[in-house]
């Protein structure tokens, strides 16, 4: 078993200077790196002999709404040998909304960061096969943003003529 | 014109999709033997509007697409402008075979959000109603595989069982279908006796029954046919697919939350984690079977050791009082009226949790901030979501009349996989 200490002091002595900034908050660790590196963070994550993050739970993007630092991404990563969990993540800004893919890391975030990019518009570069998930391919605008109305835009949908 | 020319593009954006290096590298299909089929949204082995993009060289499957998105309600976005109360009946409408065990992951994942725990009586009915649902998902998943692949017996005797376990629910809950059990911080109502009865009834009588289906399906030669060795996913594909649940544990990896990041009061529990090696759609029948097994093994000793008590926990700020003291009583009043109104103010933070849902890995993640009656982003991890895009692994090289066996046989929701 592995309890956050640990995992932190291990990411820091591999990693050194990547690590922008950790936190905890019930139990959970949650590491920020810049987002040129995430592949090589997360490759590391993987493939280190002691860490072995060989699970890609689930990634997300989320929205700030903030001038700077407004998106990101979080990846939460499990090891199924060390039964432990932590958190990666990055921001990008809002006018470059390009972030490096990890499909080549994890097959899994295949579907995820097209989930990601059909709802934030975050550009995942290098991904195999970026199309809308949810949403229509013609679809210009993207839900999850937080200036998204709740109610829609009228007009964003094409609808069958009466 | 131009609303034409974007149509044309997105459709050849899909066919270029589907032709890689594997597929289409060498040959010019001389014969025309390649066609693309589409399957679904409205077919019935698809289990809800899932579609795929089938490209076939006769009748061999060379690539296939899932395509999302027909049931797409925008739960996310939903969640985003509920207060955390309000937000339970809408986890009813996501794996809606299994409503109870995402009313229980949402409860939980809230509950850890805000540091509060339920107290152990509410703790040993949530384990109870999620093994029921885990019962209940598999349960359809025996009847719909049975079905996709030819005997439908089984379809008939398995909606018998759950149908017996639909009154337990509405006997414990009001309703059969879309329950929002769970309250943060507690239950809706209480385990009554005649409840306890029923489900003490059903589960004496179910290991008989389920073994019945077995009988018809074990060595039933068409059946066994029909999924052996077909749609295999080995264990390093499942494991960096991300595939979840008795797919992944019927690929031989020993994974089960319940075990790994124990939650709620399963490791006071004595049961085992079946693991299947084969991988293949035979496979996933057997660990499902196994489950089911061991779910009643689960529900047995959580109604033993079932202690009494609150099912409340008591943190008035959190936790919605009882209708009876509200009527009543004036602080309970006061607090009913500015949760229902303003909501949970839960910490700024962020959290994951997960649970082992019928499905797989059912987590939520969840940021908040500081004055918001609502979270700031929540996600939905949804195991069939994940699964579903295994499928493209799984139906490569099997025949246009495996599909529905492979599909049947991960079983998704896609009120889930659509959120």
């Amino acid at each position: 078993m592995m309890d956050n200490q640990t995992v932190l002091e291990r990411l820091k002595t591999r990693l050194g200077d990547t690590i922008l900034e950790s936190h905890e908050f019930r139990g959970e660790l949650t590491v920020v790196v810049p987002k040129e590196k995430i592949v090589d963070v997360c490759t590391l994550v993987k493939n280190d002999p002691e860490l072995a993050y060989d699970f890609l739970s689930d990634l997300c993007g989320f929205d700030m709404y903030t001038p700077s630092k407004r998106f990101g991404v979080v990846y939460n990563v499990l090891s199924l040998r060390n039964r432990h969990r932590f958190r990666i993540k990055i921001f990008t800004d809002e006018e470059d909304l390009k972030v490096p893919t990890v499909t080549g890391v994890w097959r899994a975030a295949d579907c995820a960061e097209r989930e990601t990019f059909d709802m934030f518009g975050i550009v995942f570069e290098g991904h195999p096969d970026l199309r809308r998930m949810y949403m229509p391919e013609d679809f210009e605008y993207f839900p999850l943003r937080k200036d998204f109305p709740l109610m829609g835009i009228p007009g964003s949908l094409p609808l069958p003529k009466k | 014109m131009e609303t034409h020319f974007e149509e044309v593009s997105h459709r050849s954006k899909i066919l270029q999709a589907l032709e890689d290096q594997d597929t289409s590298a060498s040959f010019l299909d001389p014969l025309e033997s390649e066609m693309i089929l589409n399957m679904g949204p409205q077919h019935p082995a698809t289990h809800g509007v899932l579609r795929l993009l089938v490209k076939l060289d006769g009748e061999t499957v060379v690539n296939c697409i899932p395509e999302l998105g027909y049931l797409h309600r925008g739960y996310e976005k939903l969640a985003e402008n509920c207060t955390y109360h309000e937000f339970i009946p809408h986890t009813d409408r996501l794996d809606y075979i299994s409503p109870l065990s995402n009313n229980t992951a949402y409860s939980l994942a809230v509950e850890k959000l805000l540091g509060i725990e339920a107290p152990m009586r509410a703790q040993f009915i949530r384990t109870i109603i999620s093994e029921l649902a885990r019962i209940s998902s598999h349960l359809l998943f025996l009847g719909s595989l049975a079905m996709d692949v030819g005997a439908l017996t089984v379809w008939m005797w398995s909606f018998r069982e759950r149908e017996k376990l639909y009154d337990i629910f509405e006997n414990l809950v009001g309703a059969r279908f879309t329950t929002s059990y769970t309250r943060i911080g507690g239950l809706a109502q209480d385990l009554t006796p005649p409840a306890t009865a029923m489900i003490e009834e059903f589960i004496a009588a179910f290991p008989g029954n389920l073994e019945e289906c077995e009988r018809l399906l074990n060595r039933n030669r068409i059946f066994v046919g029909r999924c052996d060795g077909v749609g295999v996913i080995t264990r390093e594909q499942a494991i960096d697919l991300g595939v979840t649940g008795p797919t992944l544990r019927a690929s031989g990896v020993n994974h089960d939350l319940r075990r790994a990041l124990p939650y709620l009061i399963y490791d006071q529990f004595d049961f085992d984690v079946p693991v299947h090696e084969g991988g293949d759609s035979l496979a996933r029948y057997y660990q499902r079977m196994a489950e089911m097994k061991e779910s009643v093994r689960i529900v047995r000793q959580a109604l033993d050791k079932i202690p009494n008590g609150p099912i409340h926990a008591f943190k008035p700020h959190n936790v919605l009082p009882r209708k009876k003291e509200v009527y009543t009583r004036m602080e309970e009043l006061i607090h009913d009226f500015m949760l229902i109104n303003f909501g949970i103010d839960p910490p700024e933070g962020e959290i994951y949790f997960s649970i082992e849902a019928p499905k797989g890995e059912l987590g939520f993640y969840i940021m908040s901030k500081k004055g918001d009656g609502h979270p700031w982003r929540f996600k939905i991890r949804s195991p069939s979501f994940v699964n579903i895009h295994a499928l493209p692994t799984l139906l490569k090289g099997a025949m246009i009349s495996d599909v529905v066996a492979i599909i049947g046989s991960i079983d998704p929701v896609m009120g889930e996989a659509d959120k």
